[in-house]
């Protein structure tokens, strides 16, 4: 991992801000995360749908090839599980395989409680699944626990 | 009226739209989310929901017209506005809209025409309901409460 003097290994910037790729297709649940999450002083980039969210990442198809990390460093990534395509669960699989962004923790969130799909998305590697609609607490949680 | 008055009568009315279900907790968490930075975010988010419901009822009414109702289109729009209405606390819709997937599950086309239709009571309802709640906050406002 790159490391330079204004960095901190945990991949904060200069602003000691925590930077979080939140994904859904949904407007409103897209607006209400990022207001949350501001409110809990992430740094906040949404993105519509999966394959929007790869280019955010850096792992877009024409990006593959790069050897340079185009993507932009994110320190968590929050996604709704049904979104059409690509869904939560592809995304978080593609970013597991990922070498360069295995390591960012990532959170599924859902608006239905399907034992089955919360097991099928931490067996991949997910995070932590979270029920929708999310709340300041659940937000708050997450914080924290980045911070450990 | 007075300040004291437009804040109780706004107290007195938004209490009923809870006590009749017509919001839920998530609207209160609306609330809290709004601040200095963002003064109109639940009336932004809110008309985002409006915006969207129409669009899927339209969507809704059109699915049904088919000479061959597609019921897994049917099914996601109804998810959709599940979503959202559960977003922002719009409980009566949110329940209509699982009423109205469990017809989609039989293929029961009747039962899906009715659930459509008090989809749109409801969503009907809560307009006009947040909408009156909207300008009560406003007379207070310009009343300088």
């Amino acid at each position: 991992m790159d490391m330079d003097a204004s960095s901190l290994s945990n991949g904060m910037g200069v602003e000691n801000e925590l930077h979080v790729l939140a994904v859904d297709d949904s407007l409103i649940d897209r607006r209400l995360v990022e207001k949350l999450l501001k409110n809990s002083s992430f740094k906040v980039t949404t993105a519509e749908n999966g394959l929007r969210a790869l280019e955010f990442l850096g792992l877009g198809d024409d990006q593959k090839n790069n050897l340079k990390t185009t993507g932009s460093k994110v320190n968590l990534i929050i996604t709704d599980y049904c979104m059409p395509g690509m869904t939560g669960y592809d995304l978080l699989k593609k970013i597991k395989e990922s070498n360069a962004l295995k390591e960012v923790p990532v959170v599924i969130v859902s608006s239905e409680n399907i034992p089955t799909r919360i097991n099928k998305c931490l067996e991949e590697g997910a995070q932590q699944f979270m029920l929708k609609p999310l709340k300041q607490s659940d937000v708050k949680q997450l914080r924290c626990q980045l911070m450990t | 009226m007075d300040v004291v008055q437009l804040q109780k009568q706004l107290a007195d009315y938004t209490r009923s739209l809870f006590n009749e279900g017509y919001l839920d907790d998530q609207f209160n968490q609306l609330q809290q989310l709004q601040d200095e930075s963002n003064p109109e975010f639940v009336a932004e988010v809110v008309s985002l929901f409006f915006q969207d419901s129409q669009r899927l009822v339209n969507e809704l009414a059109k699915d049904l017209e088919q000479q061959s109702v597609d019921f897994k289109k049917v099914d996601a729009h109804v998810h959709q506005l599940k979503g959202s209405s559960s977003s922002i606390g719009a409980q009566r819709v949110q329940k209509a809209c699982i009423s109205f997937r469990n017809y989609c599950d039989e293929q029961n086309i009747e039962g899906c025409l009715k659930c459509l239709q008090q989809l749109k009571n409801e969503y009907s309802l809560v307009k006009n309901k947040l909408e009156t709640l909207f300008k009560l906050e406003q007379q207070l406002l310009e009343a300088g409460g």
